[in-house]
């Protein structure tokens, strides 16, 4: 019980220093940095979607750029004045009732969130009778199928020419609030008794069915939910881009999102939290990657793309040889934190000082 | 009344014929027994009765309700529950997860009540502890519940998915081979559990063993099946000498024979 407390005490530091910091990012910190924080908490907000259906649930699911594109364009469409809709829809006019619709931007993400739920939904009776790759297969296309579907119907997504002038809406509060959202909602989920029957169907399905968990409604839920969460991230990106086009959401960003949850470890939310604070700030720190490095004796011409490079390289190492991922199938937690190593060599640091100061405790 | 009636059932997988116009009825209450040589189509029999197979042809009834192809979530929640000849646990999930796992079939609350933890939630949750606690304590796992269920010993495991199938209320228990791998030793404590559980639950318990010792003891009657087809059915000594029994499982003696 004791514990119980210094955890909930040590938590409530930790999101008050998280508010604060947020606050001072928010005024003092320049735009770069504020758009990098925007990015890793999207991101988080993505890698804990698809950390539900490929970690928890075990379904090798490939389709996030596909509800991703759904709810970006879904809160743009929303949120995006009459005015500027007119504008950039010059090839062909935006349908009827969309051209006036104008919502408030949390609104505009719960839409988006439900549009691509119910994309996941309909899909997701077809689908999941597969399993394993060829479940990845089926997912894979339907994303595709989706960025070719957006990118000709004209009159509703623009098209090829794509979204600009979306409304900059997202700012640290929305996207760090929805991470947390997340967090909540799935950690709860997880740790409920649908969560246990998910992760049951993810160690042995057979068995799982046998104690009389309904696979198809289980999974579909998974799924759903899963893609909810994917659209409210996309939403959250497209507002953050302002400009967003049917490319953006091809496989490759899929797989990005696969990297963080490979990385934090399937099974993890807060490790596709860390992880997509980590694959995000190290896409920065890299960037010198893509241009020429002037060693001063020789200069290394720089090529577009060596940071996927990078980041293709780190793919193969994680599952090569540390399967696990940064925190396994484990979530982060105080009491894990303060028994780890560092902690205790740190507090025992500090008692040796103490002493030599001759301060007795 | 009986419990479980199977009417000639056929089984075909291609051109092969693994189980072949099958009967079989038990009474509530019973422990009965299904040998056969490897091969024979005694766990086809299971598959059948809990919906993994759909039968090319014939019927499965329980509690008079007919049975055949439902799926098998649903004939587990009908009240059938078993185990399976290799263990399939949730290797990854803990003792008390395991349990836990087979009493959602229970679970009234839907997933938002759930997420948002709702009272009537986290009545049924705490409910649903209690009894799985319960449980692992009467077929004594209470002290290994925060354990992996694949770190556990091999004879732990057998239990422990004996207790995991009891999580979800069966009327009827169906067990695959519970005493493979154990010595005679661990077979007899076996014995002993399954009488003392089928009594205590009111069970019915349907078992396929290939420990003569256990089947023999613990039986009323006995099933036996070779090729897919029964050859003898009755209590435990009318089978044991049994002419095709003894040549099904010890083969003909050719120069005896005339």
């Amino acid at each position: 019980m004791e514990n119980k407390t210094r955890n909930w005490i040590l938590t409530t530091v930790a999101v008050l220093l998280l508010v604060g910091f947020l606050y001072f990012a928010d005024n003092y910190l320049d735009l770069y940095i504020v758009r990098i924080l925007n990015v890793c908490a999207i991101y988080a907000i993505l890698g804990m979607s698809m950390n539900l259906v490929n970690g928890f649930t075990g379904l090798f699911s490939l389709g996030h750029a596909g509800f991703m594109a759904v709810g970006a364009y879904t809160t743009a469409l929303l949120t995006m004045p009459p005015a500027v809709k007119k504008q950039i829809y010059y090839l062909a006019p935006l349908m009827k009732p969309l051209d006036q619709i104008n919502l408030a931007f949390p609104l505009a993400l719960f839409v988006a969130g439900l549009l691509a739920a119910v994309v996941g939904g309909l899909i997701a009776a077809p689908v999941l009778r597969l399993k394993g790759d060829y479940l990845a297969i089926a997912t894979l296309g339907f994303a595709e199928i989706i960025r070719v579907v957006f990118t000709n119907t004209q009159s509703i997504t623009n098209g090829a020419l794509g979204l600009k002038g979306i409304p900059a809406l997202t700012n640290l509060w929305w996207s760090f609030g929805t991470a947390a959202f997340t967090l909540v909602v799935l950690r709860s989920l997880i740790n409920s008794s649908y969560g246990r029957a998910l992760k049951a169907i993810r160690e042995d399905e057979i068995a799982a069915e046998s104690m009389g968990i309904n696979l198809a409604k289980h999974k579909t839920l998974s799924f759903v939910i899963g893609a909810f969460f994917a659209g409210v991230g996309g939403g959250l990106l497209g507002n953050l881009l302002g400009t967003i086009d049917p490319k953006m959401f091809s496989s490759m960003f899929t797989f990005n999102i696969l990297l963080i949850v490979v990385l934090g470890g399937m099974g993890s939310l807060t490790g596709s939290i860390i992880s997509a604070f980590i694959v995000t700030i190290a896409n920065e720190v890299l960037r010198f990657l893509d241009e020429s490095i002037n060693l001063g004796f020789v200069v290394i011409q720089g090529k577009v793309g060596m940071r996927s490079v990078v980041f293709s390289a780190l793919l193969m190492f994680v599952v090569l040889f540390y399967r696990h991922g940064l925190m396994g199938e484990t979530e982060f937690s105080w009491d894990r934190l303060l028994a780890s190593k560092i902690c205790r060599r740190t507090r025992a640091l500090f008692r040796k000082n103490l002493q030599q100061r001759g301060v007795d405790r | 009344m009986s419990l479980l009636k199977i009417q000639d059932v056929t089984m075909n997988f291609g051109g092969l014929t693994a189980l072949r116009n099958f009967h079989l009825e038990l009474a509530p209450g019973e422990i009965v027994g299904l040998i056969g040589p490897n091969g024979a189509g005694k766990t086809t029999v299971f598959n059948i009765i809990t919906g993994v197979y759909e039968p090319t042809h014939g019927r499965v009834f329980f509690l008079e309700r007919e049975i055949t192809g439902l799926r098998p979530d649903l004939i587990t929640k009908a009240g059938i529950a078993r185990t399976f000849q290799n263990i399939r646990l949730f290797k990854g999930l803990s003792v008390l997860e395991n349990v836990l796992v087979a009493n959602h079939l229970h679970l009234k609350a839907n997933y938002l009540a759930a997420v948002f933890k709702l009272p009537g939630y986290r009545r049924e949750e705490r409910r649903m502890r209690e009894k799985a606690l319960a449980l692992l304590e009467r077929v004594g796992l209470l002290e290994l519940r925060d354990e992996q269920a694949g770190a556990l010993p091999y004879g732990l495991q057998r239990r422990l998915e004996i207790a995991r199938a009891l999580a979800t209320e069966p009327k009827l228990l169906l067990l695959d081979e519970p005493a493979a791998g154990m010595n005679p030793k661990e077979a007899a404590d076996l014995t002993a559990f399954i009488k003392a559980i089928q009594a205590e639950f009111g069970l019915t318990v349907f078992l396929i063993e290939h420990h003569m010792d256990v089947v023999m003891n613990i039986s009323e009657r006995i099933y036996v099946l070779d090729y897919g087809m029964t050859i003898a059915s009755g209590k435990p000594a009318e089978v044991q000498n049994n002419q095709r029994v003894i040549e099904a499982y010890l083969g003909v003696n050719e120069d005896a024979e005339d």
